[in-house]
């Protein structure tokens, strides 16, 4: 099931678990003489993306700015920038909705996020670690074949998953989410690429002071390759925690759905519920931006970091 | 199939297998086995019956199936709908890769240009990357609806007439892409910059000293040394785009129980359409011969552009 696979990483992405170092100079175009007018050109720039960037920042704050207006303010013409008087009242309506409640859409998307996240970099790493340290035979075959697995295209498999799933007794349970996607291609490879620069030396001190493998693994390969779990966390938490058409075919349980599926069901709504949506909107989205906000560097390097040597 | 990573292995203590540790077994064991069993049961299973399938008359909720040969492939051609839906799949990719290469390279360009303030705009223009494409999908509906929606309120505002949007059958397909690009600029952008920092400072200084202006240094250097990032970049995305299903199935049902792919459907998408076809109705048997006819089309533009991507900028 690729459907469930980090969605922007294709086969293409021969990825090197180098680390993008987008700091690393400032990109030079051709320099040019006058320092006057090179000023005047970086003010010119600055207000040309300080424009954009009211496009890219706009919609959340519009977002944020309406979930607190009153229902009278939000048909206003011409609109309000700032409320005229904040309400709760969209923000309490999600607590009782016709189908399920968005503090329960939230649970259920931080305990599957947190869950497949998890399971994702302990499989990932484990396999990691055996491609690129563990010598057995047919194991270069073998990973070529964990390779093709990424090609594997979810428009053909959607639907006879679906009805594995039907067939297993998975429909509307958390398994039918979970365990196919229990073991990521994308993320052994990552996981690979980067442990071989673990020295071998390291690794072969401690076994022939007779350490285990499972204490070598977890008590020096796993420290040294935070860098990479870091990376693939990110990039399995973004994609999970907006995970839609699988778990859409999957979950018919208002009781079980995630925030985008209970989402999803203003879709059709918006003319009437538009403080509530709103609300809801920024339910979804507030908890990543603010990680965001803080772990921004690591977000972009995680991203650039599939895409080098594509 | 050769590794190419063959020639870099760093070969580890060689000649142990006779010697392999109780706990290097068990260890390879408890990784190997369950991964085996998940890529069999979930991934190659579901493969070969999703082939096998698309010549089957399967329906949902029902144990016998009955072959039918190339049927469902056959009808396929006769759909209109699905014809539409390949003909929209296109246009969107065609409106989409183009619009999205041009703004993020500018981007890129102008963001490592803008000195101290690199990383601020950086952060600002990938923000919407990292946000739910469903929030952000029914976001942007709203702010696209007819009337109270801001784009027409602003529209108003400086004296413009409103427009449809998304109830209008022929701005709805670009309304989704323009989107689709505030949506994902940031990460194409990211990917650009990568490729930017990874050009060799010293060509730009020979340029300059040769006397060429930012233009030409574009032309003749930057621009081909992306090269591998372009390819990346189109190759994914067409991936993508050619799979959309998201925003489309958010931002295309105007009524509460309309289905998606409206008005009239003009933003009726391959992907949309399969899953009208196996989930609404229930005919899975042709919903898998649409998904493999969608995969052979993602396949052949794949490998028809990347070769002549590659042709044309070594020439």
């Amino acid at each position: 099931m690729s459907a469930s696979t980090t969605p922007t990483i294709g086969p293409a992405a021969a990825a090197a678990a180098t680390g993008a170092d987008l700091d690393a100079r400032p990109f030079a175009g051709a320099s040019r003489a006058g320092r006057w007018r090179r000023t005047g050109e970086r003010y010119l720039l600055w207000l040309f993306l300080g424009l954009g960037s009211v496009i890219m920042v706009g919609p959340f704050y519009w977002t944020l700015v309406t979930s607190f207006k009153e229902r009278r303010e939000l048909l206003a013409y011409p609109p309000t920038w700032w409320p005229e008087v904040f309400t709760g009242v969209h923000w309490r309506a999600l607590n009782d909705l016709t189908v399920g409640s968005f503090p329960l859409f939230f649970r259920n998307s931080l305990f599957l996020t947190f869950t497949i996240t998890a399971i994702t970099l302990l499989t990932s790493s484990m396999a990691g670690y055996v491609f690129a340290k563990i010598e057995f035979r047919g194991r270069d075959r073998l990973f070529w074949v964990v390779l093709a697995m990424m090609m594997i295209p979810f428009t053909v498999t959607l639907i006879p998953s679906y009805a594995l799933m039907a067939d297993l007794g998975w429909i509307n349970s958390y398994w039918a989410l979970i365990v196919p996607i229990a073991v990521n291609p994308f993320g052994i490879f990552l996981m690979r690429q980067f442990m071989f620069s673990i020295p071998n030396d390291l690794i072969d001190a401690s076994r022939v002071d007779g350490a285990s493998e499972f204490h070598i693994f977890f008590k020096i390969v796993l420290p040294l390759s935070q860098a990479a779990l870091g990376a693939l966390a990110i990039l399995t938490f973004m994609y999970q925690w907006d995970n839609f058409l699988w778990p859409l075919i999957i979950l018919n349980d208002p009781e079980k759905y995630t925030l985008p599926l209970g989402l999803a069901q203003f879709r059709g709504r918006l003319g009437t519920d538009v403080g509530p949506t709103a609300a809801g909107a920024m339910i979804s989205v507030i908890p990543v931006l603010v990680i965001y906000a803080f772990a921004q560097r690591k977000f972009i390097e995680g991203i650039a970091m599939t895409g080098l040597k594509g | 199939m050769t590794p190419a990573h063959a020639g870099q292995l760093p070969i580890g203590k060689p000649g142990k297998r006779g010697g392999r540790d109780a706990s290097q077994r068990l260890f390879l064991w408890a990784t190997l086995l369950p991964m085996a069993v998940v890529f069999v049961v979930f991934w190659i299973y579901p493969l070969a019956s999703g082939l096998w399938g698309s010549f089957t008359d399967w329906q949902a909720f029902q144990t016998e199936q009955e072959f039918v040969g190339l049927r469902h492939y056959r009808n396929l051609f006769r759909d209109d709908v699905f014809l539409e839906s390949v003909a929209n799949t296109f246009q969107y990719a065609l409106m989409y890769l183009p619009l999205s290469i041009v703004v993020s390279l500018g981007l890129a360009l102008a963001i490592e240009a803008s000195g101290r303030l690199r990383s601020v705009f950086r952060t600002i223009y990938f923000a919407p990357v990292v946000t739910s494409v469903i929030a952000t999908a029914l976001v942007w509906k709203w702010l696209y609806q007819p009337t109270l929606g801001l784009f027409n309120q602003l529209l108003n505002i400086v004296g413009l007439p409103s427009q449809g949007f998304l109830q209008d059958p022929g701005q709805a397909l670009p309304s989704i892409v323009l989107y689709s690009l505030w949506k994902n600029l940031g990460f194409t952008m990211v990917l650009f910059i990568a490729g930017l920092n990874g050009i060799d400072r010293t060509m730009y200084e020979a340029a300059t000293v040769d006397g060429a202006n930012s233009w030409r240094v574009f032309w003749g250097i930057t621009l081909p040394l992306l090269r591998p990032t372009m390819v990346f970049v189109v190759v994914t995305g067409i991936i993508e785009t050619l799979q959309v299903f998201g925003p489309v199935f958010i931002m295309s049902s105007v009524g509460a129980n309309s289905p998606p792919g409206g008005p009239s459907n003009s933003t009726m998408v391959v992907a949309v359409y399969q899953w009208t076809v196996a989930f609404g109705q229930l005919n899975l048997g042709y919903g898998m011969a649409m998904g493999i006819v969608l995969f052979g089309i993602v396949l052949v533009v794949t490998l028809a552009q990347s070769r002549f991507l590659r042709n044309s900028m070594e020439s």
